[in-house]
């Protein structure tokens, strides 16, 4: 038999087809939402962090710290500080979203701090507070770094979701458990493909993003960007 | 709405004195110009004004209200203030720039835009450029949106902090001729900052030599400051060759505007004639100089003439008189009264005659 017909056969299950798309919404997410609350919270940091040399470093270090845990250690950790259950997929969420914080506080601080500082003085002297003035002109000015940045994050939340599957949370990553247990490729296989497609679909998605939320950046000449996007 | 310094000094914590002592009336509806070498302290001051820094000793007052009262939010929004490089939204576009003030004190969109359009006309920029972005506009438009947004909330107060000093000195020239009459028809009070004193010399009703250190050096007029500067420092920074600043104060009365031969741009010149003739169009406008013993085949035409130097406006500094004779091929200085019509031509020599009648710069403006 060929992988062919074998992958056929494995596709040709209608509760097999309805289980794997259930793997998909779960896997989408699973790694989104995270991605969503670690920008929030990355952005949160970038408001403390600005402009103080203290707070940065501190935030760095913290960040890499908690970058370099290991995700399986993590997940298995969390049920015991958040008191969720072994199996709850919101240890995954919880776990993804410190990733996604700690990836994105650097590239978050570094746009902030790269807004130029006669535009901030000028916001401040047209009778903007400091809050607003955030909102309004510094967080929008570092939209073109921060996008990069949950790019990245992007890809890794929906890499890493997959490991979620060894605790039992669902995702993509029951069709590598799945195939594993059975010396089974299709399941595999099929994993790998809908992973890859669902990290190109969602990256398209947020250069689309990124583009309708800075049309400015387009205005600016020589930007090479422009013409190859 | 008149401007009071107090006693006003600035000391960081490492024990930098960035302002001394300064006491200092700006007067309702003209303009000040705050000038002096680097570290004098001049943008510290205007920041002052706005609450962008907050003074160590001393008081700020704004038509007599001591500004620490108010809200510096509130202040701010009914100060207008312009930066070097305009310090423009790159992310908004030029109606979006021009209409944050009216926006943040509450107006309503459209009207924010409407005002917005208005102000750009008000500036000399072109509609359509309303809807580009910042790094679209070259940096002689940037400082005139800069300017429009300053002026955006219809505030009496206007900062000025050396928002000349990145463009090229022609385009910078254009920018303090549309200052004057913009000021000449809305009389804010504006505080200028520079350290270029050609500049303070020229925009300034009033204008404050400051020296490093912080310390007021001199506070007079433009004229005052040339002619009767206080001490070497002050003397020195207005420079060696005050004689020829001063020429800006000088009017034009006393040079004597003298007749010159003239054709018509179309007609056809049937003599050649051994001196320059000034080229002037049916509105009697100044086109050029045809040059002596020139023979023309039919019509005289725009090409056959040589380009003349600047023009002499009637009544304008007579430094420009000296320029518009040097800068002559036929070494005659076209006058041009209000309408830019022709009216004769001044010589380099008479209009030196005037200036050595006035051997100090002397003679009112």
């Amino acid at each position: 038999m060929t992988f062919l017909d074998e992958l056929s056969r494995f596709l040709g299950s209608e509760n097999v087809r309805a289980q794997i798309l259930a793997n998909l919404l779960d896997h989408c997410y699973l790694a989104l939402l995270p991605l969503v609350f670690g920008a929030v919270l990355a952005i949160a940091a970038g408001w403390l962090g600005r402009g103080r040399r203290r707070v940065r470093g501190v935030l760095f270090v913290l960040s890499n710290l908690l970058y370099t845990i290991p995700s399986l250690a993590l997940f298995m950790v969390i049920p015991g500080i958040i008191g969720t259950k072994f199996t709850s997929s919101a240890n995954v969420v919880v776990g993804l979203t410190v990733y996604t914080t700690a990836l994105l506080v650097r590239p978050v601080l570094d746009a902030l701090d790269a807004v130029p500082p006669h535009v901030v003085a000028s916001a401040t002297a047209l009778g903007y507070r400091p809050a607003r003035r955030f909102f309004a002109v510094e967080l929008p000015l570092a939209v073109p770094v921060l996008a990069a940045g949950v790019r990245v994050a992007s890809v890794s939340n929906i890499s890493l979701v997959s490991v979620g599957a060894l605790i039992g949370t669902g995702g993509l990553g029951v069709l590598f458990t799945d195939g594993f247990q059975r010396v089974y490729f299709a399941p595999i296989v099929v994993g790998i493909v809908l992973t890859l497609l669902l990290a190109l679909v969602v990256d398209l998605l947020l250069v689309a993003l990124r583009r309708s939320l800075t049309p400015w950046d387009r205005a600016a000449p020589g930007k090479a960007e422009v013409s190859a996007a | 709405m008149g401007i009071e310094f107090r006693g006003v000094t600035k000391k960081y914590p490492d024990g930098t004195v960035a302002v001394d002592d300064l006491s200092l009336t700006v007067e309702d509806g003209t303009i000040t110009v705050l000038v002096g070498p680097s570290g004098c302290g001049k943008t510290t001051s205007l920041r002052m004004i706005n609450r962008m820094i907050e003074p160590t000793a001393g008081t700020v007052l704004l038509d007599g209200q001591d500004i620490r009262e108010s809200d510096p939010a509130v202040l701010r929004r009914g100060i207008g203030y312009v930066i070097q490089h305009a310090g423009l939204f790159p992310h908004r576009t030029v109606l979006g720039n021009v209409a944050t003030v009216p926006l943040l004190s509450g107006w309503d969109r459209r009207k924010a835009r409407q005002r917005a359009a208005e102000l750009l006309e008000t500036v000399g920029l072109p509609a359509e450029l309303g809807r580009r972005y910042p790094a679209q506009l070259s940096g002689g438009q940037q400082q005139r949106v800069g300017v429009a947004r300053a002026l955006a909330a219809d505030a009496p107060v206007l900062l000025m902090d050396e928002p000349f000093s990145a463009v090229d000195p022609v385009v910078r020239q254009g920018l303090q001729d549309e200052l004057l009459r913009l000021q000449a028809r809305l009389g804010k009070t504006i505080v200028f900052v520079t350290h270029d004193i050609d500049e303070a010399i020229r925009l300034g009703d009033k204008v404050a030599v400051l020296r490093v250190g912080g310390r007021l050096a001199q506070y007079g007029t433009p004229a005052d400051v040339l002619r009767h500067p206080v001490d070497d420092f002050v003397a020195g920074f207005v420079g060696k060759d005050r004689g020829y600043r001063g020429l800006s104060f000088l009017s034009a009365e006393g040079v004597r505007v003298e007749d010159v031969p003239t054709i018509r741009v179309g007609s056809a010149p049937d003599v050649v004639e051994p001196h320059w003739r000034l080229a002037v169009n049916d509105e009697g406008e100044p086109r050029g100089w045809l040059p002596p013993d020139s023979t023309v085949d039919g019509e005289l035409a725009e090409s056959d003439l040589v380009a003349g130097g600047s023009l002499y406006r009637q009544g304008d500094p007579i430094r420009g008189a000296l320029d518009a004779a040097l800068s002559s091929p036929a070494g005659l200085g076209v006058v041009v009264d209000e309408g830019g019509k022709a009216i004769g031509v001044v010589t380099a020599h008479q209009v030196l005659d005037v200036i050595e009648g006035h051997p100090e710069g002397v003679g009112g403006a």
